[in-house]
């Protein structure tokens, strides 16, 4: 567990119900804070605001129509003039229709005015495959976010780096895309249990200590990853990196100095993505250290097919994962 | 308070900030052909009664958000030509410290939340910041400047959707000029009057003389009213024509020069509100006169302002991307630039 968690009372919660914990928890906080998306009335998508709009009011969480560009767009002009909004995008894949918002006016606001507004907006991101939704609703897309400058995105694996990330989200005053993988809702874990509980962006955290072999992996492959690492014949470091951008470089790094061996599991496309990001981290900090061709797992360069049997193909899971810890030996 | 056109200094006043737009964009235009102006302009001599009479209908506090086009809008809210020029020269002391230049202008300060030339952008920002005055109960307003093109965009409509659905205090000032870069209005719109599209969203559309700053004024205020009383936005198009081509260096294949000269001769909107003015015996020519006078030598101390201003420093282009540095800059700052990575562990 991360060193955040440690000596803080503690509850077994779902993803799902740490994500609803801590948006309610930052409503009660703050009076800046409200959400906005489609269908956030009847609980948001994948009723992670069950219960929100019931409690706090049209004012706080707002059903919005669908567009998805004024949901972005207004979500940084309410940003820029003292608000903390959580606009929900339902689908990552979405992402494609609002681009121009969080690309040129979320990331760059700030920046190109010379430091003179602030973007303290949240933009909640559901992605990933499993559920057979075929190609335009079961997209990883967090690289193509990661990759912009001026927006900061995260991506947990865990029941309390949900809420804890979630938290910090809401009270960051950058803008920050939240991606939650959306086949892990029900993944429980212990959470911390007071408002307090917060997980800085950009730091990593060290799931399961090994010597011989560090894996990377993010969302839905962590659980697959610490499968895996049950299954092998070695000693099976496993970090989530939590944050994607700002990365946590140092604790990547220093886990390879250890063990020497690099898997990175990450469910987006294969190239110019977050793999190839966190190889060239490790290996610009800690080159000499590498002892065997890191290994990287993902979706090959396809969209997600929607047949489950293709769907399987396509999406890596523990058994790739081992697959690749066993190469590295 | 917002100000007003009910006095004759309230409308000298007016007049004079008009002249201050012309007058400024006479000095960009000029300053960019000479190279000292790096980048794109887009200017808006032609259109300065739409700038001024909508702005003089808004108080402080009320935001506006612009386009490509917005040293009118920026001039008229209030931002001092000298630091909004040495902001084009790309200096320090520009609004934004050089970061952002003619099309990407803002001061929160005085409301002026921000140029978008991403056409269409501007107008969820200013719905964003109409949510926010609704939810603080504030008694400030959004106003949106936009052009006839972006009304072919579609986060235009999804924008204005939204803030008539949610009755936000926003008025959308659509500026017709009737040419979007190269294009015709009937190219780009089946329509006769862009206020036509305000009924498919349930708001009132009004068409008003962009010529006519008193014109201007009364709807933009009417609109602010009906917004601050809690009935929502308006959609106000203002017919107007810009002289210039769309950005300085334009050779504008696409209209005669006849043209442009019957709007300059007959509808200045400058001439026109001096004529009123004078006919009205609220201004004479020595006025005028001393008027023009006043805005050159303003433009000439800001012109030398903007070219002694020092330029930013190189370095500082790594600031502001983020409230807090995110350590991938930093560490781009001060290590990998220096020694150039030596594999990592020191070997
Ligand atoms: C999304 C996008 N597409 C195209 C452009 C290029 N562009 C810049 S200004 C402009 C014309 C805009 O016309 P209009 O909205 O009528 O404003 P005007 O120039 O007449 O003031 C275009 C097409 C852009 N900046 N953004």
């Amino acid at each position: 567990m991360s060193a955040t968690t440690a000596d803080r009372e503690t509850e077994t919660a779902s993803i799902r119900e740490a994500l609803r914990t801590a948006l309610r928890e930052e409503l009660l906080a703050d009076d800046d804070v409200f959400i906005m998306g489609q269908d956030e009335e009847d609980g948001g998508s994948f009723e992670v605001t069950a219960g929100l709009h019931d409690e706090f009011g049209f004012d706080r969480v707002r059903n919005t129509p669908i567009s998805e560009a004024a949901q972005v767009g207004a979500g940084v002009g309410a940003a820029a003039t003292g608000m903390r909004p959580v606009v929900n995008l339902s689908f990552a894949d979405f992402v494609g229709v609002c681009f121009d918002q969080v690309m040129n006016q979320a990331g760059k606001t700030r920046y190109m005015f010379g430091g003179a507004s602030e973007v303290p907006l949240t933009i909640r991101a559901i992605e990933g495959a499993g559920l057979n939704a075929a190609a335009q609703h079961s997209g990883t897309v967090h690289t193509l976010v990661a990759h912009l400058p001026g927006v900061k995105a995260v991506a947990p694996g865990t029941p309390a780096a949900a809420k804890g990330l979630m938290k910090s989200a809401v009270r960051s005053d950058d803008p920050v895309v939240f991606f939650e993988n959306k086949t892990i809702y029900e993944r429980h874990g212990p959470v911390p249990v007071d408002d307090d509980f917060t997980v800085p962006i950009g730091e990593a955290s060290v799931e399961q200590e090994g010597e011989d072999v560090t894996v990377v992996a993010t969302q839905r492959l962590l659980g697959e990853s610490l499968a895996a690492a049950r299954d092998v014949d070695a000693s099976v470091e496993v970090i989530d990196p939590r944050s994607l951008y700002p990365l946590d470089t140092d604790t990547l790094a220093a886990s390879l100095r250890k063990t020497g061996r690099l898997v990175v599991a990450d469910e987006s496309p294969l190239s110019y993505g977050l793999h190839a990001e966190i190889v060239t981290r490790v290996v610009e900090d800690a080159f000499w250290s590498v002892d065997a061709p890191v290994q990287r797992v993902g979706v090959p360069d396809t969209p997600i097919p929607f047949s489950p049997s293709q769907e399987d193909e396509v999406v890596p899971d523990a058994d790739d994962v081992r697959r690749a810890i066993e190469r590295t030996f | 308070m917002a100000q007003t056109l009910d006095t004759p200094a309230a409308r000298r006043d007016a007049l004079r900030r008009m002249l201050l737009v012309r007058e400024f964009e006479n000095r960009v235009r000029d300053r960019f052909a000479d190279n000292e102006i790096p980048g794109f302009v887009h200017l808006s001599q032609g259109q300065e009664a739409v700038a001024v009479g909508a702005c003089t209908a808004l108080t402080d506090d009320d935001y506006i958000t612009s386009t490509h086009r917005a040293h009118g809008h920026s001039l008229a809210k209030g931002l001092e030509p000298d630091r909004l020029l040495a902001e084009l020269y790309g200096k320090e002391a520009g609004y934004c410290g050089g970061r952002g230049g003619s099309m990407h202008v803002a001061d929160l300060d005085n409301g002026m939340l921000g140029a978008q030339p991403i056409v269409g952008a501007s107008v969820p920002l200013g719905t964003g910041a109409g949510i926010t005055a609704q939810l603080t109960d504030a008694d400030w307003v959004a106003t949106v400047f936009c052009g006839d093109g972006s009304v072919a965009a579609g986060q235009v409509h999804e924008a204005i959707n939204l803030a008539a659905t949610w009755h936000l205090p926003v008025v959308f000032v659509v500026e017709n000029n009737q040419y979007s870069e190269g294009m015709t209005f009937d190219e780009q719109h089946n329509v006769e009057d862009l206020a036509e599209m305000a009924a498919g969203y349930g708001i009132p559309g009004e068409i008003v003389d962009g010529q006519d700053v008193t014109a201007v004024y009364e709807t933009v205020a009417a609109a602010r009213e009906r917004a601050l009383a809690g009935d929502g936005p308006t959609f106000v198009e203002a017919k107007t024509y810009r002289y210039r081509g769309h950005f300085e260096g334009d050779e504008e294949p696409y209209r005669t020069r006849e043209e442009v000269e019957e709007w300059e001769a007959e509808r200045d909107p400058i001439d026109l509100y001096r004529e009123e003015l004078a006919a009205a015996g609220e201004l004479t020519d020595d006025q005028f006169e001393a008027m023009r006078a006043d805005v050159a030598e303003t433009m000439d101390e800001a012109v030398e302002f903007a070219r002694n201003a020092d330029e930013p420093a190189p370095e500082d282009a790594y600031d502001d991307v983020f409230v807090e540095p995110a350590p991938e800059v930093e560490a781009f700052r001060e290590r990998m630039r220096t020694d150039g990575g030596d594999g990592g562990d020191g070997r």
